[in-house]
């Protein structure tokens, strides 16, 4: 034990002066930005101002475009194929309605109560990826033939007498209805709806729940006042996965629809492929782009999820 | 602080009840958290589990709460029989370990959570009073995640007593706390407790913690309650090895009885004789049984060898050599090698302090026998020690 006459020790020595800040490795991440930065440039950035200066060019395929700055493209294409554009929005969103309606109960099963079965269950989920989404779409013309068995039911039950005075099925036909587009939409774009979900639901702390109910919640209030309101960055994104890709979709509609259940989707690729109106397909592409720019920033401004952690 | 939010309520003083578990227990498959207990909590007392975790307090509580199902048992507050009910449908209220907010919520709107939920209009008031109360008054439009960690655990506090539960569980909530903080909140959470006066039922696994607020502890271990009582008493008194360890520090010897008579028990061990008083000697003594012979390191006096005669009669004495000392400020404290025990810690206060006493030092150990007890020799001598509470350090302040 140290007595009180031994001597103070030593001052420490003065600790060196800080050196200064290593400059080295300042541009490192820039350099690792630059693959992604050119990709983007060469498959995105340029793709999309060639396609700009088609949309503004006039001319026809015999005699060779040329860029005159012609915006009336625009106008007119719009004023022909509203019908299409208001269509695609209607399809989409009842697609991504469906969507949550069905995902939400399969995500919480999935983060909450499937236990040991849960990794199974999410494989179940992914599986339709395996197969071609062709040929996920062509079965399910199968599955809604005429006079096939869910037809035959859905009649039995009268179903297709109420859908029918809604105008989403036509006499006791499915297939080349809009309800058969939208189901169609609903199945193919169903995982990006669970996904996201899920992965916010799995997020919750559970002990949250438990402090809910501690505090006078009924399982259901827990759900509204807790669950959801923390699941929202969950149905946000899955919402848009799902909106965003349905709206542009053409194959669901050409594969299970008809006609008149064009979407803008399919309207792009004839203009492009068939009619060959590269103008038209390029301010067509735009418009979409545009219109879907603008609801999903007011959807998030709504939504107003940077609230939430 | 002048708010208490209890006296304007006309029906405070008839409200809640005693917290009686009766043959409650928890198993989980073949693993038994807690064995079935009885235990009563007074009303308006501060009650704390003490015990290293995985001995059963935390699942004890929840099974207060209702989170979690009892195996066997009934949970009664005051008369009426709760064990069906679930949580949401109990008067008690939880802070939990992590404190559970709702980081979607603001501080106001987690306070006021449990009043809308029954339906409560006009929160305002009471909101206000609450977050005074816990001195957040300012801090009311923030998010969880933008207060520290003492803020918020005064959140969790704030938000389950703005209820006015009959029972007031916590789960731990100091825990996350740096030990400053955690001095400062035992003091505000034992004022809180005075001050609206409804039972608290406090989970900790801080010995020291249990202590200062309590009024009565249960220490567990292994899914049964060891001892009951008052701190003080559990601490002069404990009647197993694993309460001896535990709660501070003991020295344990193991030792014969030699003779009982007038209220008093002697033993040998190692060769000298130990008196203690037999009310406090929790085994049966009997001449020829063995007993574990306890003294708490403050309550020796080390004398240098060369004054043993000093030493008055009739003080228990034991002679051993310092193997190690250690400063620590207000007191020093030895560990001293003896025949009967190779461990033995003493803690000297530094008033007047001896130079002779260094390690290699001959020295006597004497106490008072009345600070003796005697416990059952059947027990590990070392229960309770591996514990993350119970280091020594805390008992020589």
């Amino acid at each position: 034990m140290a007595t009180l006459t031994e001597a103070p020790p030593p001052p420490a020595p003065a600790a060196p002066e800080k050196a200064p800040p290593r400059r080295r490795g300042r541009r490192t991440p820039y350099w690792l930005l630059l693959p992604g930065i050119l990709w983007l440039v060469v498959f995105f950035a340029a793709p999309m101002v060639y396609q700009a200066s088609t949309s503004v060019q006039t001319g026809s395929l015999e005699e060779g475009y040329e860029v005159t700055w012609h915006f009336a493209t625009y106008w007119d294409a719009l004023s022909a194929y509203w019908p299409q554009f208001l269509r695609s929005v209607a399809y989409a969103a009842s697609a991504t309605v469906l969507c949550l309606l069905l995902g939400y109960p399969l995500a919480y099963l999935i983060a909450f109560r499937a236990g040991r079965w849960r990794n199974l269950i999410m494989i179940l989920v992914i599986a339709p990826f395996f197969t071609s989404f062709l040929i996920r779409t062509l079965a399910w013309k199968t599955i809604l033939a005429d006079g096939g068995p869910v037809v035959d039911a859905l009649g039995t039950l009268h179903v297709l007498d109420v859908t029918g005075r809604l105008g989403w099925t036509s006499g006791d036909r499915v297939l080349a209805t809009p309800l058969a587009v939208v189901c169609g939409l609903t199945y193919n774009f169903l995982p990006f709806m669970i996904l996201p979900l899920y992965t916010s639901l799995e997020r919750i702390d559970g002990r949250l729940h438990e402090a809910a109910g501690d505090l006078y919640a009924k399982p259901s209030t827990v759900f509204r006042k807790v669950t959801f309101p923390l699941s929202m960055p969950g149905v946000v994104s899955g919402t848009l996965l799902t909106f965003i890709p349905a709206t542009g979709d053409y194959v669901n509609a050409s594969l299970l629809g008809s006609a008149d259940t064009g979407m803008i989707g399919n309207v792009i690729q004839s203009q492009f492929l068939r009619v060959l109106d590269y103008p038209t397909a390029a301010a067509l592409s735009f418009l979409l782009m545009a219109a879907i720019l603008a609801m999903v920033t007011l959807y998030i401004r709504r939504s107003g999820t940077e609230e939430l952690v | 602080m002048t708010t208490n939010p209890t006296k304007t309520r006309p029906d405070a003083a008839d409200r809640g009840g005693d917290v009686r578990l009766a043959g409650i227990g928890k198993t989980y498959g073949s693993f038994t958290a807690v064995h079935p207990l009885d235990l009563t909590v007074a009303r308006g007392s501060f009650f704390a589990l003490l015990g290293a975790s995985g001995c059963g307090k935390t699942t004890t509580l929840r099974m207060i709460a209702g989170l979690e199902e009892p195996s066997s048992g009934t949970v009664h507050l005051g008369d009426r029989d709760v064990t069906a009910l679930p949580p949401y449908k109990r008067p008690v209220n939880t802070v939990f370990q992590s404190y559970a907010l709702f980081p979607h919520l603001d501080i106001y709107e987690n306070v006021a959570f449990g009043l809308r939920r029954r339906g409560i209009r006009s929160v305002k008031k009471q909101v206000g009073e609450m977050l005074d109360l816990v001195q957040l008054g300012e801090q009311a439009r923030r998010k969880p995640h933008q207060l520290s960690g003492g803020q918020q655990q005064r959140v969790a506090v704030a938000r389950a007593l703005i209820n006015h539960p009959e029972v007031l569980l916590l789960d731990e909530p100091l825990g996350a706390l740096d030990l400053k903080l955690r001095r400062r909140m035992q003091l505000e959470l034992k004022r809180i407790q005075t001050e609206v006066g409804i039972t608290f039922v406090h989970v900790t696994h801080d010995q020291e913690e249990a202590m200062t607020m309590a009024d009565r502890v249960a220490v567990m271990n292994a899914g049964r309650v060891e001892q009951l009582g008052a701190p003080a008493d559990l601490y002069e008194n404990p009647r197993t090895t694993f309460v001896a360890n535990f709660l501070g520090t003991s020295n344990l010897v193991e030792a014969e009885v030699d003779t009982r008579g007038g209220g008093d028990v002697v033993v040998k061990a190692a060769g000298g004789k130990l008196v203690l008083p037999g009310a406090r000697c929790s085994a049966p003594a009997q001449a020829g049984g063995r007993v574990l012979v306890g003294i708490r390191p403050e309550k020796i006096t080390l004398t240098h060898a060369d004054d043993a005669g000093s030493v008055p009669e009739g003080r228990n004495r034991i002679t051993g050599t310092i193997s190690n000392t250690s400063f620590i400020g207000v007191s020093t404290q030895y560990v001293v090698d003896c025949a009967a025990c190779p461990e033995f810690e003493v803690y000297a206060q530094n008033i007047d302090r001896d130079p002779r006493l260094v390690p290699g030092a001959d020295v006597v150990l004497h106490w008072d026998p009345a600070h003796t007890f005697g416990l059952d020799a059947g027990q590990s001598v070392l229960a309770g020690t591996t514990g993350e509470a119970g280091t020594a350090g805390d008992g020589a302040a």
